[in-house]
């Protein structure tokens, strides 16, 4: 059964329509690149699949269920987690901080809790273990490099044992070596059966670690299919067009 | 409570940890300053190394530093509170008001305590639930309590606090164990929030909002309720501050405070904090007022004119920004 699925999704803002019918499902451990130009409705699904607002019309199923997102904790608690294009961390803060950001862990008891860092610190060192990081939970983020600053976000994600882990452009502003090590850590998360969904704009990237790819043109799904049988080629012809549909 | 304004990093050592705070160099400033004097000048020595003096120079940064550690706390968000000063007058005049028509003692200082309160509230819900920034809102609030403060007490002069003004003239201007009443408050309150700082959800969250409010806020933390909560905090250490004051000075005027904001501002600056958010501490609050109070005094007893005062104290929040400026770029 399909860990997520999106039957005849739609979304107008007014009289624009961003997103008509599209159908989308991703199964357990399976990564899924998103491609499509800017305006084609990339954001807009994801969005709606992290809960940041409801479709016009069409239906949300986790695992075979219907569920009615409100605002991204729903959709969070549900366990769809998003990794954000700028990460959303705080640089004065630990990496440990940041992993357990509004989910802290405490000891203590009744008023008396106090934060608990050496319990954060140790699992934060589990979940970078767990994505072959180097990154150290004490370390400040604002002294990290690209790669352990996707970790960090990436572990965020790991804490919740999030089911579907959405990822919006994690490759657009880091270094080469540093895609790599990204790259990495979307291999650990699939093998450990998360479902990922990539949008990214970079060819390279998506044909590097997608089992499947999808591409939206102008709020219309025109390609969905395993990675193997499409090329960069055909991929760049049907987000402009020049392709109809694949 | 750490010295440091950050919170730690197990990769750092602690001695480097040290070296790399403002606090503190601060810390070392304010018994330098003295000891230089002292060396320059021997008959400096004996009015400063005096224990009066001693008693003086703290008690005096006792009061600006409470109202600084409500508005570090402020500042580690990122936001800033300039209603302070007014906010000290409209507790202080609240006090005096109901103590001089005889209230007791206790009622008189959680009516006070609560005028400081919803002044904080007001400032906070501005803030956070309207979106109006900071600076604007308590600005506002800088004018409005000023105003407030002149209307309450139609413009009278209260020296006259009833059957328990001794309480009130015991706690700000007494002594136990030979230390001013409200430096004990002062230490007693830094201790705690140096602890809330480092130790509770409440202080990681501020920090978290300082240094980047909407990652903190799509990770879920409750943002607008913290920023209020921290305009609520420094209209509740303001206004500890304004028992305390009134009780020291022995009487109260709708004059309470002017230009308070400034000193209280400088004090948490100099002391290391981040006007941009996100750093700051307890400590650098009680640090940074303890040495603007050392310079104050020490200018003084060098027969400096007080005229100059001003001056320095301009001078060393420039200093101190450029400071952080340089320490900045060491960092990125």
């Amino acid at each position: 059964m399909a860990v997520l699925e999106l039957k005849g999704i739609s979304k107008h803002f007014g009289a624009i329509e961003a997103l008509s019918n599209v159908d989308f499902t991703l199964e357990r451990g399976e990564i899924v690149g998103l491609m499509g130009d800017n305006g084609a409705g990339k954001s807009t699904l994801v969005k709606i699949i992290a809960g940041n607002f409801p479709p016009s019309a069409g239906e949300i199923l986790l695992e075979g269920k219907p569920v009615h997102f409100h605002k991204p904790v729903d959709a969070r608690a549900a366990g769809i987690e998003v990794v954000y294009q700028d990460l959303a961390l705080c640089n004065n803060l630990t990496a440990s901080a940041n992993v357990f950001l509004a989910r802290e862990k405490k000891r203590g008891f009744g008023p008396f809790r106090i934060l608990d860092d050496g319990a954060m610190n140790a699992r934060s060192r589990e979940l970078f273990a767990e994505l072959k990081s180097e990154t150290r939970p004490a370390d400040t983020v604002r002294m990290m490099s690209g790669g352990q600053r996707q970790a960090v976000a990436i572990a965020r994600t790991h804490l919740s044992q999030a089911k579907i882990v959405l990822m919006d452009e994690p490759t657009a502003a880091i270094s080469v070596r540093q895609v790599h090590e990204v790259l990495e850590l979307l291999r650990r998360l699939r093998e450990q059966g998360i479902a990922v969904v990539l949008i990214s704009h970079r060819m390279p990237d998506v044909f590097t670690v997608s089992d499947r790819i999808v591409v939206l043109r102008r709020g219309h799904k025109v390609a969905d299919k395993p990675i193997g049988q499409s090329s960069p080629e055909e991929v760049t012809g049907l987000i402009t067009g020049a392709i109809r549909a694949a | 409570m750490a010295i440091d304004t950050e919170l730690p990093r197990a990769s750092q050592n602690a001695w480097q940890q040290l070296l790399a705070s403002q606090a503190f160099w601060v810390t070392i400033f304010v018994f330098l300053i003295p000891v230089a004097m002292t060396v320059v000048e021997p008959s400096f020595s004996a009015a400063f190394w005096k224990e009066d003096n001693f008693f003086n120079v703290t008690r005096n940064f006792a009061f600006i530093a409470i109202m600084a550690l409500g508005q570090v706390a402020v500042i580690i968000t990122g936001g800033i509170d300039l209603s302070v000063g007014s906010v000290l007058a409209v507790s202080g005049i609240v006090l005096g008001l109901l103590m001089s028509n005889d209230y007791s003692f206790a009622f008189s200082a959680i009516v006070a305590i609560l005028a400081g309160i919803i002044c904080g509230l007001f400032n906070g819900y501005l803030i956070s639930y309207l979106r109006l920034s900071a600076f604007v809102v308590t600005l506002g609030m800088l004018s409005i309590g000023r105003s407030l403060a002149l209307a309450i007490s139609n413009n009278k002069f209260f020296y006259k606090f009833g059957h328990d003004q001794h309480i009130l003239i015991e706690l700000g201007g007494g002594k136990t164990f030979g230390i001013a009443n409200p430096v004990l408050v002062l230490v007693a309150l830094t201790l705690l929030m140096g602890f809330v700082f480092r130790y509770t959800t409440w202080g990681r969250h501020l920090y978290a909002i300082g240094g980047n409010e909407h990652a903190a806020r799509l990770t879920g933390v409750p943002v607008d309720r913290m920023k209020v909560s921290v305009y609520v905090l420094s209209g509740f250490m303001t206004a500890v501050s304004a028992i305390l004051t009134v009780g020291w000075l022995g009487s109260v005027t709708n004059g309470l405070g002017i230009g308070y904001e400034l000193r209280v501002i400088a004090s948490t600056v100099i002391g290391g904090t981040n006007l941009a958010g996100g750093e700051g501490g307890a400590y650098a609050a009680f640090i940074g007022a303890a040495l603007i109070e050392v310079i104050r005094n020490s200018l003084l007893l060098a027969g400096v004119d007080p005229y100059w005062q001003g001056t320095f104290v301009g001078l060393f929040i420039i200093f101190a920004v450029l400071l952080e400026r340089i320490r900045g770029r060491k960092v990125n």
